[in-house]
């Protein structure tokens, strides 16, 4: 139930909501290529997203939904090709008469550039090449990752967002486009998050990245035609994993309880004893299957980039010009985005006098609260994005 | 012991609400601490086209306020006000929550930081009433404005006006302006104020020179 909320999904949209399908995009066809931060320009690019709910007549019921470090585009919904699938990540926050209701919503998620979920990233073919990008794959900053949303959200025909909304690095692209992108935002949801990557979520990064590098598997980058990175991967995620749950959250699942006995085995050859070092190895082996080892060293370096004063004053500074009313959510036992973050940003806000809601939630989820514990955020989500939507269509007197 | 409780009467809420946005001018910024479920908050956006940000302990309260589209920050007054800016607001609310913190001295003063004036309503403890009904029965009085039992009142100091004015003075608060509230009006400068208001409403101002 920690790994990303998808088996936490109660309420089913299968019925609901029929059958969701990832579709793609092709986007910043030369000459119109995408300039990275760091000088490089790509293009065409592929997008890979899916929408819910339909867009109104007035096109002011857009929602875009940024997902972290390892989710995709299937936010929510079924695919319907197997007979056992489990709904989209954010599958209980998202649908008819959710959080976020795709009956009065348009909902669109699309996967990060960079990533390795449709959307163009370094396990894709470098078409200057014929031949994967592997570490060829240009620098990837959070504001390139919001540049091709951006440009998807245009693609689509809508000029306006009404709210974008993303926990952890999904935050921290949400608020990138409220910044870069004014115009585009009129809400911004940034849950567990923060306006820049403090040096220990740098630290268990980095210790993720070597642990990929440090295996032979690894071969540069280029290791698509044999096994990959398996082993270095994997321990990438084992980590970030303990990283994402809390003390409180860890002790009530598993304890000091054993896997497959009560009494301690004694023996030196035996891999896993203890009950959370079997869940450490499940979810270390399934995301192996899932996630492509480069992504992770490109999306992780992305991540501890960011730092949305960068290139400012200070950071109230970055966002003396941003135009979305602002719903910021942490959560008291996320160690990895402290409260202490989102606190900055919102003083930030105050100072410049932007329109800001702030709580932090109760919840022993740790970081992965926000895909878990979805009740208390559809309580506020909801009646923020109805309040947004109003306020746009009405002349604004605040 | 009396099993009497009265509850804190609309009027006095709606009076206190009047006096507030009678001293607040237009389009100012103002911070509402303990703002409640932003009843005042929303007269302050509709009325006066106010920048209004809430403060508030309660979750329930946050979500009424962003129900009603309007800015709140979860926070607890006891700890200060250290996520607020300073100089950020024109004028900062504080109604009929001053008695209920736990460091009264330390919030005016955190109040002042951030806003540049400051706007209290508060119970007065040196009522006719309240001293009549230690004097005569030898208890924690109960009244209208102060309508708990010992054990249940939010309540946690009691000051009379006398006291107040003392307190503004040793944190080098200026009052601008006081008004005893007596038998639901507030009054200018009347006879007694100490003995006859049941709260008082103040407007509260930093002073150039801060005390030693």
């Amino acid at each position: 139930m920690f790994a990303n909320g998808k088996e936490n999904a109660t309420v089913s949209s299968r019925d609901a909501m029929g059958n969701v399908q990832t579709k793609y995009a092709t986007l910043f066809e030369p000459p119109n290529e995408l300039a990275f931060q760091a000088g490089t320009i790509l293009g065409p690019t592929t997008v890979a997203y899916e929408t819910y709910g339909s867009l109104n007549e007035c096109r002011d019921n857009a929602v875009f939904i940024c997902h972290a470090l390892t989710g995709d585009a299937h936010a929510a919904g079924y695919h319907g090709n197997e007979e056992d699938e489990k709904p989209g990540w954010w599958d209980g926050f998202i649908g008819p008469g959710k959080g976020i209701d795709t009956d009065r919503y348009f909902v669109i998620c699309a996967n990060v550039l960079g990533g390795c979920q449709g959307t163009t990233g370094p396990g894709s073919i470098n078409p200057a090449t014929g031949e994967r990008f592997c570490l060829e794959f240009p620098f990837l900053t959070v504001s390139d990752i919001v540049s091709a949303h951006s440009e998807l959200v245009r693609h689509l025909g809508i000029e306006q967002l009404l709210a974008v909304v993303g926990g952890s690095l999904g935050g921290m692209q949400v608020l990138d486009w409220a910044v870069r992108f004014p115009d585009q935002v009129r809400g911004a949801v940034v849950l567990a998050s923060a306006p820049k990557l403090a040096a220990q979520g740098i630290a268990f990064n980095a210790v993720g990245r070597r642990a990929i590098y440090a295996d032979a598997g690894f071969a540069n980058g280029k290791y698509y035609d044999g096994e990959g990175p398996r082993y270095g991967l994997s321990l990438a995620r084992m980590i970030a994993h303990i990283t994402y749950l809390s003390e409180d959250s860890i002790e009530l699942k598993f304890g000091r309880r054993l896997q497959d006995s009560d009494r301690f085995a004694f023996d030196m050859q035996k891999e896993t004893e203890f009950q959370i070092e079997s869940y450490l190895h499940y979810q270390g082996k399934r995301f192996v299957q899932r996630f492509d080892a480069n992504s992770y060293l490109y999306l992780t370096r992305a991540m501890d980039y960011f730092d949305l004063a960068e290139g400012h004053d200070s950071l109230a500074d970055a966002l003396r010009n941003v135009k979305a009313r602002f719903l910021v959510a942490s959560y008291d036992t996320d160690w990895l985005f402290p409260t202490g973050q989102s606190k900055e940003l919102v003083s930030a806000l105050l100072q410049v006098g932007k329109h800001v809601s702030f709580t932090e939630l109760p919840c022993p989820f740790g970081h992965d609260s926000f895909l878990i514990d979805l009740e208390p955020l559809t309580r506020m989500v909801a009646p923020f994005l109805e309040q947004t939507q109003l306020a746009g269509r009405t002349p604004a007197t605040e | 012991m009396s099993s009497t409780r009265y509850q804190l009467p609309d009027p006095t809420v709606q009076l206190a609400d009047d006096l507030i946005m009678r001293h607040i001018d237009n389009n100012s910024r103002v911070i509402d601490l303990g703002c409640g479920d932003g009843r005042l908050m929303q007269r302050l956006s509709d009325e006066r086209g106010c920048h209004v940000v809430g403060v508030d302990v309660e979750q329930h309260n946050v979500t009424a306020v962003i129900g009603r589209g309007l800015s709140v920050v979860a926070a607890d007054l006891n700890q200060g006000l250290a996520d607020i800016p300073s100089d950020t607001f024109d004028f900062a609310v504080l109604s009929q929550t001053l008695q209920q913190v736990q460091r009264p001295k330390q919030l005016l003063t955190e109040m002042l930081r951030v806003a540049n004036r400051g706007l209290v309503v508060v119970p007065n403890f040196g009522h006719w009433r309240v001293r009549y009904e230690v004097l005569r029965r030898g208890r924690t009085p109960i009244t209208q404005t102060l309508p708990y039992e010992w054990h249940e009142s939010p309540n946690l100091h009691f000051m009379s006006m006398h006291d107040f004015r003392d307190l503004m003075q040793s944190i080098g608060l200026r009052i601008v302006k006081e008004r005893p509230i007596i038998n639901g009006r507030a009054v200018d400068r009347p006879w007694a104020a100490n003995l006859r208001a049941d709260s008082a409403f103040y407007l509260l101002e930093r002073t150039s020179v801060t005390p030693s």
